[in-house]
């Protein structure tokens, strides 16, 4: 395996754990949802990993063009990318009622006027 | 012929519909339009069911691409059984939207309502009736994403931070599910489900393989919220509205719950899950804490929708302890619960939306002597309640019965007698809820009689038939349910 390889992996890995510690540790639901986007991507990331061989083209049929990447990971995450934005999008909307209702976007300071 | 493209037809119906709901600017014809769907995709669930057992297991290949390349639709005894609960839950929750109390839900868009709901259950049926590990994932997602807009439908601004929560842990789960997925297909090259499992059985002590299994596993759980990754599943059950609890309850984990069975047996084969994995002894575990300590939470509730939450996961708790056997009567007695779970749950939280179209709220101070206002709504009560005990002649005595015979089957007897207790955890907070409903005097001047409107009561009637039907004529669930356990087993070479 190329050290390519394994540097990709390893990236993954410490993005994962990047995203997961912003979602459990951060108070702003923004912030929560930007972890979210950044573990999502992390995982990804291990996706087109999978798919790339080192100096592979698209899969195209033309002389000259003997090594291909796999496009099969790579167009299952385009259908993914699509799913995390749909998931983005309606945590924003969520986080954007939340606001009109609490006037706040922070946990704390919506379980504090939950309690009164 | 139609009838050949059944299997596709199951998902496609109520995914086009779901837009054309939307479009239909009326919320009476949106709802005329809904019930049409729910109940045609219900008929083709019967006769889908109807075929695999008279002719065994279907496979559909989609968009006619044959199997390890194109996606693959495949029905089998248990897929049948399956859609069967999601579809006839969907049918009677659709049917019983008619009138939603104004306190529970906005009635100005129920156009959007009955299309997500439609989104949501093209994703519940898709899940099921896939045969395609990615295709699994993108139907999860769907399902999920709509029903994470169906909790924030509820009209308590909690409702919205209970939907934020659900989305949060939901796509977590999803995420572990897709990153096990890619561990496979990087392991195996494939994606379709009876490829993986051939290929699977020929790699030997792989270490992707097994982080693919973690991963699975821990996704899943997440998403049919088993003790301890439970925790968003009280507070989006109580503050969504009631007849989104009611469908979310009787369907959404249980799909979980299938979506782990699939991958156990189906994929990974029973072999290298409780063996080589050592599966059996973390979801005993699990299971109990979440049969005890579910049960034990639910006591304390003053909310009837939160207290049903937590019963809920202690329900689960039993579905995946009947799993971690990893027996025939184990495999038998989840399969069963998950038919007979959805029955009472459902029947449980459509009288709760009853009591909420005419009360506007369930905490239980409000229910006083309500069993003398709305006799049947709480006839429906204390017989789904009944099956949640696990009384003799109930469908919940025989999801029990199977469960207590697979326990002793392998000398558990400690893991019997916890059922035993979380039982009478349950008759405790069952009794809480009829004694305040029967026992306690009405509110003053509150005394007349309030049934809530047809459409709602006929729905929780049908299901609490069901609870009691099922308990007495055991052949159409446990029959079914063991054949099912025989496929599943016999899977496995």
């Amino acid at each position: 395996m190329t050290t390519l390889g394994v540097f990709n992996y390893w990236v993954a890995v410490v993005l994962t754990m990047i995203g997961l510690y912003l979602v459990m540790a951060s108070d702003n639901l923004v912030k929560k949802l930007v972890g979210l986007n950044i573990f999502q991507t992390a995982v990804f990331l291990i996706y087109i990993t999978i798919g790339k061989v080192e100096g592979g083209t698209a899969p195209i049929l033309k002389e000259g063009f003997d090594v291909y990447s796999n496009p099969l990971p790579h167009v299952l995450i385009l259908t993914a990318i699509v799913v995390a934005v749909a998931t983005t999008s309606v945590g924003l909307a969520l986080v954007t009622r939340i606001k009109e209702e609490y006037g706040s976007v922070e946990e704390a300071e919506m379980r504090k006027q939950d309690e009164e | 012929m139609i009838s050949s493209h059944l299997p596709a037809l199951q998902v496609v119906l109520p995914l086009i519909s779901a837009p054309v709901c939307v479009l239909i600017r009326k919320g009476l014809v949106a709802w005329m339009f809904a019930v049409a769907v729910s109940w045609i995709t219900f008929v083709i669930a019967l006769a889908l069911l109807v075929h695999v057992v008279a002719n065994g297991p279907l496979s559909y290949a989609m968009g006619g691409w044959a199997a390890p390349y194109g996606i693959v639709y495949r029905i089998d005894l248990l897929t049948a059984f399956v859609l069967i609960i999601v579809a006839g839950m969907g049918a009677l929750v659709t049917t019983s939207a008619f009138r939603v109390a104004p306190g529970d839900m906005s009635r100005d868009h129920q156009n959007f309502f009955f299309g997500i709901f439609l989104l949501v259950l093209t994703g519940l049926l898709g899940i099921t009736v896939t045969g395609d590990a990615f295709n699994l994932y993108v139907f999860l997602e769907i399902s999920s994403l709509a029903s994470y807009a169906l909790v924030a439908l509820g009209r308590d601004r909690r409702a919205l931070m209970a939907a934020f929560q659900y989305l949060i842990m939901g796509t977590i789960g999803a995420t572990f599910i897709l990153a096990g997925i890619g561990l496979l297909y990087a392991v195996t090259g494939t994606l379709n489900m009876e490829d993986l499992a051939q290929r699977l059985q020929q790699v030997d002590d792989s270490r992707a393989v097994k982080a693919a299994f973690a991963f699975i596993v821990v996704g899943a759980s997440l998403k049919l919220a088993l003790f301890p990754l439970h925790a968003w599943l009280p507070n989006a059950y109580t503050h969504a509205p009631a007849l989104v609890s009611a469908f979310l309850a009787a369907t959404a984990t249980k799909v979980g719950v299938y979506v782990l069975v699939r991958f156990i047996y189906t994929v990974f084969g029973g072999v290298f899950s409780f063996e080589t994995m050592s599966l059996g002894p973390i979801l005993m575990v699990f299971g109990l804490c979440a049969a005890l300590v579910s049960s034990l939470v639910a006591i304390f509730q003053e909310n009837v929708k939160r207290m049903f939450a937590y019963s809920s996961v202690a329900q689960i708790g039993y579905m995946v302890l009947g799993l971690s056997f990893a027996s025939h009567t184990g495999l038998t007695a989840a399969i069963v619960h998950i038919f007979n779970h959805a029955a009472m749950k459902g029947a449980l939280f459509l009288a709760l939306a009853c009591a909420v179209y005419r009360l506007g709220s369930v905490e239980l101070s409000e229910l006083r002597g309500l069993g003398r206002r709305m006799p049947i709504t709480f006839a429906c009560i204390v017989i789904a309640g009944l099956s949640l005990i696990g009384v003799p002649l109930t469908g919940g005595f025989v999801s029990k019965w199977y469960l207590v015979s697979a326990a002793l089957e392998q000398d558990l007897w400690l893991v019997a007698a916890a059922v035993l207790v979380s039982s009478l955890f349950a008759v405790v907070y069952v009794w809480r809820v009829v004694e305040v409903a029967y026992f306690q005097s009405p509110p003053d001047g509150k005394g007349a009689r309030c049934e809530a409107p047809a459409s709602l009561v006929i729905p929780t009637v049908a299901l609490a038939v069901a609870c009691i039907y099922f308990g007495i004529d055991t052949e159409p669930t446990v029959g079914v349910a063991r054949a099912a356990a025989n496929e599943l087993l016999a899977s496995i070479p």
